[in-house]
């Protein structure tokens, strides 16, 4: 009972956390993708950018006496969401819209994002310097331990994985309502699927466009955020982050958000389940059978730091067998 | 007869620029800038390729470099007699002998389908024998890697000469790039961009932590050098050898890029490029052209990988960051002109001088804003203002990049385009 627990402290709660976290980053990739068509480099970086947004504003309400029962990240988070996506719509206008009214090719917004992805960092660097930080002030960072009958250790979940847990959930229902219920969600989509025929429709690509970013911008500030309340807030996410992003979308289907979430969930439980020592949950089995077999003390299929060969691996599975995703995307 | 004005003007405000530098910084120090100048010039050779020639989107040029200078250090390595004396040898030959049979078997469950096994049998037996051999296999490796670090640290080197390392490090690039290429080059560029800066990302993992096959964060040093080293012939003389063989390396990979750009090969690649449709309507197979190209291009990688590692005999797998070995390469290479391959070595000579020139002049700039700060506004700057300094270069390597693009997406040499017919 105690092995189990232990699993699904180790492997299924942190999975579920990383796994929220890939999906709100893989929604605002897949959107771009599907949308703009380019794979959007700088999306790590807009993420490490929302968290720091929300360090700021988060030491400036503890500053100003501001206490609350919940961490102060989490009570600006409305504010570092719409600074955030601000900062995307600046990006977009500033170094992407003017590539693609030149007429470049995907290629070549793909490099810029990548302009943009080393810009952020340089930038964030200068002003925070590299080490990292903690994002909590004045509030203690709660723990809650749920008590299994039978079991001698508990189940454990902190104050930041619950909120991201509810968090996830209202993003996810509130983008199902806004691209199934709204014009500007249906818009989107149209525009994902073919864009001459959308805009002959009469809708309008700018205001699309500006919503993308808008939707991408907001998720990845809430990823961002709630990644560095889980953890700590470092400077350096960006490319370790930018692969199982990656992987995500491409797994759920270019453009298919719903696919980003699956995605998102697959690549953090692969993750989380290839590290996991499953020496823990054959102990019990051999006890079981009276020490028919013998368990060596570690036992995961990846060892931890080659932990982003796993997202790697299932990229590469994908592009092999279905490059379509397994909701069906496009290969653009 | 083409025009040339503007490649001799460049060319000779390069020389001016590099004249400056021996003039006020010492002939050691200066050559050691060309030298490494020139090995990133072959290394911006091989980018140019892919992306002016053939339009490929390789943002993992450190996994490559990273390869292939590693390849070089385990060829050219003096041997390691505690290594080959205990049961490493015997060990690491069991190891490959089970993965080969596991190849053997994941190939014979790819071919039942031929004795009629439904397809998802097939594909089943596939899976299941792919991990029976990754499990297999990365536990023997795990015990092989642990009695190698207990009996003599690292296996060490084969002791062959630097030109046969260089030439493998050049192979084995290109092996891994054929693996990469042969998965995403059918599929959009995107992809390849994605699936290079995983792969590189994994190359600088491997090389960090297999201790047993690299010495890991420990480092490799000295590395030996092609050319008699600075204790013989003293550092001057040295230097100036090494700049000889580098610089000669560069003219003959100029000269035969130039040849194949002229060539019916060049022309088809250019046409692949521009119009894909086109081309494979011409009967031109397009993915393994591509396969070609990329592969080519990271083989150019990898040796001029292994010549910067040999030059400065350290070998440091954490010494492989992609904003020296990857994006600077793109800045050379875009602001040079793309496919133009006087453009790449243009662009890689005169940035990599202001990038290591940078550094310095970043510094005493933001030490000069610490004291004025200090002085007039009572300001105390933080202790890693010099790391913050450093990271000044990242925002302005990006800045460059997005400018680039924008202002003057045809570098300072543009390609040049054919008038004929």
């Amino acid at each position: 009972m105690n092995e189990l627990i232990f699993f699904v402290n180790k492997a299924l709660i942190s999975g579920f956390v990383i796994g929220s976290i890939y999906a709100l980053g893989a929604i605002g990739v897949t959107l771009v993708f599907g949308i703009l068509r380019f794979a959007h480099f700088a999306h790590g970086d807009l993420m490490t950018v929302g968290a720091f947004v929300a360090y700021v504003l988060a030491a400036a309400a503890a500053a100003a006496g501001v206490t609350a029962p919940v961490p102060l990240a989490v009570v600006v988070l409305p504010a570092v969401i719409v600074v955030t996506a601000v900062m995307a719509l600046g990006l977009d206008r500033a170094f992407y819209r003017p590539l693609r009214r030149a007429g470049s090719p995907g290629v070549v917004l793909v490099m810029a994002s990548i302009g943009v992805t080393l810009m952020l960092q340089g930038l964030i660097r200068l002003f925070a310097g590299p080490r990292s930080r903690e994002m909590y002030f004045t509030e203690p960072k709660d723990i809650f331990r749920i008590d299994i009958p039978g079991a001698a250790s508990k189940i454990v979940v902190t104050e930041p994985q619950l909120i991201l847990f509810v968090f996830t959930l209202v993003a996810v229902v509130a983008l199902h309502w806004f691209l199934s219920r709204s014009r500007l969600g249906k818009a989107m989509r149209a525009v994902s699927d073919n864009p001459d025929l959308a805009r002959i429709t009469g809708i309008s690509i700018e205001t699309v466009v500006r919503a993308t970013w808008i939707i991408g911008g907001g998720l990845a500030a809430i990823a961002g955020t709630m990644l560095s309340l889980d953890v700590t807030l470092k400077p350096d996410l960006s490319f370790n982050i930018l692969l199982p992003i990656f992987a995500a979308t491409i797994v759920g289907g270019i453009g298919q958000p719903y696919g980003a979430i699956a995605g998102g969930f697959l690549v953090g439980f692969s993750e989380t389940l290839a590290v996991f020592n499953w020496s823990v949950l054959l102990r019990p089995i051999a006890r079981f059978t009276d020490g028919a077999f013998e368990v060596p003390a570690k036992l995961a299929f990846v060892p931890t730091e080659y932990k982003l060969m796993v997202p790697f691996i299932i990229l590469v599975i994908v592009l092999i067998w279905r490059p379509t995703g397994i909701f069906k995307g496009r290969v653009l | 007869m083409a025009n040339y004005r503007r490649d001799i003007i460049l060319f000779a405000f390069l020389a001016a620029l590099f004249a400056v530098v021996f003039a006020t910084q010492g002939t050691a120090y200066s050559l050691r800038l060309t030298v490494e100048a020139t090995c990133y010039a072959v290394i911006a050779l091989g980018l140019s390729l892919q992306w002016g020639t053939a339009g490929l989107f390789n943002v993992g040029v450190m996994g490559f470099i990273a390869a292939g200078a590693f390849t070089s250090v385990l060829i050219t390595y003096p041997v390691n007699d505690a290594f080959w004396a205990g049961d490493g040898p015997a060990l690491l030959g069991f190891t490959a002998l089970k993965a080969a049979i596991g190849v053997l078997a994941i190939w014979a469950a790819r071919q039942t389908r031929r004795f009629g096994f439904p397809a998802w049998l097939a594909n089943l037996l596939t899976l299941v024998a792919l991990a029976v051999t990754f499990l297999v296999v990365s536990a023997d490796l795990d015990i092989a890697a642990n009695v190698i670090e207990k009996e003599a640290e690292w296996v060490g080197g084969f002791g062959l000469p630097v030109f046969l390392g260089w030439a493998a490090a050049g192979v084995v690039a290109g092996v891994i790039a054929w693996f990469v290429g042969k998965i995403c080059l059918g599929l959009r560029s995107d992809y390849l961009a994605i699936a290079t800066l995983g792969i590189a990302q994994i190359i600088k993992t491997l090389l960090k932590n297999a201790d047993w096959l690299t010495h890991g964060t420990l480092t490799v040093s000295p590395l030996p050098w092609p050319v008699a080293g600075a204790a013989e012939t003293g550092f001057e003389t040295a230097r100036a050898t090494y700049l000889a063989l580098t610089a000669t390396l560069l003219v003959i990979v100029y000269l035969l890029l130039e040849r194949a750009w002229h060539a019916p090969w060049g022309r088809m690649m250019r046409a692949i490029r521009d119009n894909e449709d086109a081309a494979a309507s011409m009967g031109k197979d397009v993915n393994r052209r591509r396969l070609e190209i990329f592969v080519f291009g990271s083989m150019l990688m990898g040796t001029g990988g292994a010549a910067l590692i040999h030059f400065n005999t350290i070998f440091d797998p954490s010494g492989f960051i992609d904003l020296n070995h990857t994006f600077l390469v793109w800045v050379m290479v875009i602001l040079g002109g793309a496919g133009n391959n006087r453009g790449a070595i243009f662009g890689a000579l005169f940035v990599y001088v202001v990038w290591t020139m940078s550094e310095p002049l970043s510094l005493a700039f933001f030490g000069q804003v610490r004291d004025l700060g200090q002085a007039w506004f009572g300001w105390v700057a933080p202790d890693d203002l010099d790391s913050r300094a450093i990271s000044m270069r990242v925002f302005v390597i990006g800045l460059t990049i997005a400018l680039v693009l924008r202002y003057a997406p045809q570098g300072v040499l543009p390609e040049r385009l054919s008038r004929k017919g």
